[in-house]
């Protein structure tokens, strides 16, 4: 039986984020408790499809959630505000019984190529923290890891957390291109860019798997709350994948 | 055969009111800058406020009409031309086929916005058209206007009141436009209690400047750097259109259209929404000051300039169906 926690509303803070949205926040750190709250709080608002609701995002341990003004405009009373009415939906929602585990939803294992050719900066690290590349490796398919969030581009997804052997802080000189597949690690988080893009994170290795591809309709691989395992494959295995 | 583009301008994107629903899965909502002057156009040609339009910049493209329609133009005034002649922004034009459309100069505001009456026959995708550079998709291929690009009109249907005229003007115009003011309201933000005294003072009484490196993503300004009472550090969580984030180096940074889905800085406030336009119009080199309101107010002003916009498309599609019949 995974651990059982309760949602208990004195816990979190709720308050406004700009004009059209409420940010629930259930504290400043990283833990994978709170981050199991969030994502429940979330498919709790999903299966109860408000229709004033545009968008709801789940972050490591907040919730932002967007509404509707204007679909709201039939409930609103002089004496309270678009805001008070979307409260006080929330707030029935988190008065229920809510009990949530940490067990993930989704087990998921990417191939990762650690060979130099994409690993970067596993060089680096690896005088900087004196570890041979293999033990670098070692270190960092040995644990299953915990997507918290996704955020900064379609599908990045951000995971944790790295052995503190090889957590590194972001480059100080971020680069200007980083491909598509790359796997990178930045302070205790471990992250895979889903498209080329700008970046700073340190690069050890690539996955021939593609996290994000807009033509299929679930267009982002890995979702808030998956379990990740990485497994280190050939530069021959990568080419043929 | 509709639409094409005969010369591009410095960035022209097919955008909506944006796309919903997949923030968690870190894509952003993106659409117009401007959103009160993207919904206008569409407002002013009776069409539904959410349609898309093309938002362009200075220097701006040359359009090619192969046929006829009828066209808005709001937002910023880059003074628009048909075959060389003058036209107004903020009212409908009825524009004959193989008619150019062309930008003179800017005379105020950064993003223009070109609602044609016909639907365009551009990509859809998750629920919205409006293009996410980044991803490389929705909009037209998931990237900017380029020169020859062709835009389709999808509904058929065709008209001719202009005989040998390149263009009219239809009997009605924007009652309310944006007025280019420098004053943005805000209300605090979350993290706004992490300001010293004296930054807070700063922050509400200095005059604020669009820096150059701005764009779509965000607008940057220099002014008077604000200091926090201690340094601490903030978990990503989510931000918005508007946010206002204060980054290491004390300057200021305000979330726009294509903002990412989280950030990590403090949000030290966020514009109200009913002035996001303004703020969206302002041009590198423009100077805004912050002014307080209360979250209330915010959400009023917000909901009253909805409301004038659907006033204002009821009140044109009334016309625009007279038009029709009258023919």
């Amino acid at each position: 039986m995974p651990y059982i926690h309760k949602m208990n509303p004195d816990e979190l803070t709720i308050s406004p984020l700009g004009d059209t949205a409420l940010i629930i926040n259930f504290g400043n750190k990283i833990d994978e408790i709170l981050n199991s709250k969030v994502l429940h709080l979330y498919d709790e608002l999903k299966k109860h499809a408000l229709p004033f609701i545009k968008d709801i995002v789940p972050a490591y341990s907040s919730l932002v959630i967007f509404y509707d003004l204007l679909i709201l405009e039939n409930k609103k009373s002089v004496n309270r505000s678009y805001m008070e009415i979307v409260l006080a939906y929330l707030k029935k929602i988190l008065a229920e019984d809510i009990k949530i585990s940490v067990l993930s939803s989704r087990k998921i294992k990417i191939p990762v190529c650690y060979s130099e050719k994409y690993a970067l900066d596993i060089k680096d690290i690896s005088k900087e923290r004196k570890l041979s590349p293999q033990q670098i490796i070692s270190l960092h398919t040995a644990k299953k890891y915990r997507v918290y969030m996704i955020g900064f581009l379609p599908g990045f997804a951000y995971m944790g957390e790295v052995d503190e052997q090889i957590a590194m802080p972001r480059k100080a000189q971020p680069r200007t291109h980083v491909e598509a597949g790359s796997v990178g690690i930045a302070g205790r988080q471990t992250g895979i860019y889903p498209l080329d893009s700008p970046g700073g994170w340190q690069i050890i290795g690539k996955t021939p798997l593609k996290l994000f591809n807009k033509e299929k309709d679930e267009p982002v691989l890995l979702q808030p709350g998956d379990e990740i395992e990485f497994y280190s494959i050939t530069e021959d295995e990568f080419t043929n994948y | 055969m509709s639409l094409q583009i005969i010369k591009s301008g410095l960035l022209d994107t097919i955008q909506d009111q944006g796309r919903y629903g997949y923030q968690h899965l870190g894509i952003n909502p993106g659409g117009a800058m401007d959103r009160f002057s993207s919904q206008s156009g569409n407002a002013l040609l009776g069409k539904y406020l959410n349609s898309p339009v093309i938002e362009m910049h200075f220097p701006s493209p040359v359009i090619l009409f192969e046929k006829e329609t009828i066209i808005c133009i709001t937002g910023a005034d880059f003074s628009p031309t048909i075959n060389n002649k003058s036209i107004p922004v903020n009212q409908p034009i009825a524009i004959n086929k193989n008619t150019r459309l062309h930008f003179e100069k800017k005379l105020s505001g950064a993003c223009c916005y070109l609602a044609v009456l016909h639907d365009l026959d551009i990509d859809e995708w998750l629920d919205s058209y409006s293009t996410n550079l980044v991803a490389g998709t929705g909009g037209f291929n998931g990237r900017a206007l380029k020169k020859r690009d062709v835009l389709n009109f999808k509904n058929n249907f065709e008209y001719k009141f202009l005989e040998e005229k390149d263009f009219a003007l239809l009997p009605w115009r924007a009652t309310e436009s944006l007025s280019l003011k420098k004053e943005v309201r805000f209300i605090k933000g979350n993290e706004w209690d992490w300001l010293t005294v004296e930054a807070i003072q700063k922050f509400t009484e200095s005059n604020y400047k669009v820096s150059n490196n701005s764009n779509r993503m965000g607008y940057r300004l220099q002014g008077n750097p604000l200091q926090v009472k201690e340094d601490r550090q903030l978990i990503s969580s989510g931000v918005t259109f508007g946010t206002i984030q204060l980054l290491p180096d004390g300057q200021l940074i305000v979330l726009m259209a294509d903002h990412q889905t989280t950030g990590g800085y403090p949000r030290i406030a966020h514009v109200i929404s009913a002035d996001l336009p303004l703020l969206a119009q302002c041009n590198a080199g423009d100077e805004i000051k912050f002014v307080e309101v209360e979250h209330a107010v915010a959400e009023q002003l917000f909901i009253e300039q909805q409301r004038d916009l659907l006033h204002m498309q009821t009140a044109s599609k009334f016309k625009m169906e007279n038009l029709f019949n009258a023919m």
